[in-house]
């Protein structure tokens, strides 16, 4: 059953993966980019990693549509038609894809016991928890826990990320220029 | 979005189980899945919506740009805090035994504040950048799409 579920989203996975490098709208583009999130949100959910899919469905089909949305209104609303077709970036593509999957074929396969995740970290995780942390969500007690600083790290780079979005386009040192030229124009008219 | 009647009247009931929704990940995320990071988008994903069905003014004049700004730097500051404060008590920097007389309750207090603080970045982060986005002309009408 799982791997018939399975099967059937990669399949629907793939197929918008398809049409979203066919379709020349933008606006069906991010549609469609949301439905790409949310069948991996599926996914992960098969593969019983809730707290991914649970980032993957709000962060992917939620924010990011509307963000893309707000991209498209200030920029154009379909792709431009491509003045000719070249070979070389599909070629680009299949190859890295090949290389990729040759280098599938060394890893342990999905599950398996003997990988050495499930042999060394995971277990010592896993009898550790209840005795240190004692939180149900395991997920939880290593992101926040074992691994505080790669979190902290983490939501420095989200930090970092707001920020420069912030400062490049939010016209926040316009209107402070703005602001301050408006300062400096009635004291220049008091002098006078 | 004025003449989007139903829009309207669903968003207005929508909004606050989206809230509520998003302070149970944050708080919840010990016992299920969620944490932080779920919870700030959950969270802004509530303010957006009620953006861009009742105008991005609105939720302007409600939360203005300034509050959003430093609630991205408050997060970090809560997160990096805590390792101060545990440092103050003698413990290493975000071990949080220290906390508490007790290093399990002490482990929770700790998690508790650090999933806090990346909450409110990433709530803050998200708002930020849908306000930068949004915030620029030109605004489309609806047959533009």
């Amino acid at each position: 059953m799982e791997l018939i579920l399975t099967s059937l989203l990669f399949l629907a996975l793939v197929t918008t993966a398809v049409a979203i490098a066919l379709v020349r709208r933008l606006f069906a583009v991010v549609m469609l980019a949301g439905v790409f999130s949310l069948l991996s949100a599926m996914l992960f959910v098969l593969m019983d990693a809730v707290d991914v899919a649970f980032t993957e469905a709000a962060v992917g089909a939620g924010i990011s549509s509307v963000l893309m949305l707000g991209t498209i209104a200030l920029t154009a609303r379909s792709e431009k038609r491509p003045t000719h077709y070249s070979l070389v970036p599909l070629s680009i593509v299949i190859l890295t894809g090949l290389v990729l999957i040759y280098g599938t074929l060394d890893m342990p396969n999905f599950g398996d016991p003997m990988s050495p995740v499930q042999t060394h970290v995971g277990p010592d995780y896993i009898q550790r928890t209840p005795t240190d942390i004692d939180v149900p969500n395991i997920v939880t007690a290593v992101l926040a826990s074992y691994r505080g600083f790669d979190t902290l790290g983490e939501v420095t780079v989200v930090f970092t990320a707001g920020l420069g979005v912030v400062l490049l386009i939010s016209g926040l040192g316009r209107r402070i220029r703005r602001s301050r030229r408006e300062d400096k124009a009635p004291s220049k008219g008091a002098k006078n | 979005m004025d003449h989007h009647l139903i829009l309207r009247v669903v968003t207005q009931i929508l909004v606050a189980p989206i809230l509520l929704y998003g302070l149970y990940v944050q708080f919840h995320g010990d016992f299920g899945p969620g944490g932080g990071f779920q919870a700030g988008v959950i969270f802004a994903v509530g303010f957006i919506l009620y953006g861009i069905v009742f105008g991005l003014r609105r939720l302007r004049s409600k939360f203005p740009d300034h509050v959003i700004h430093k609630l991205v730097a408050l997060g970090v500051l809560i997160y990096a805090g805590t390792g101060v404060v545990n440092m103050a008590l003698g413990g290493n920097f975000l071990d949080y035994n220290v906390l508490s007389p007790d290093p399990v309750q002490g482990q929770h207090w700790g998690i508790i504040a650090v999933e806090l603080g990346v909450g409110v970045t990433v709530f803050g982060v998200m708002m930020a950048i849908y306000y930068a986005f949004a915030g620029r002309p030109p605004s489309l009408d609806d047959k533009d799409w």
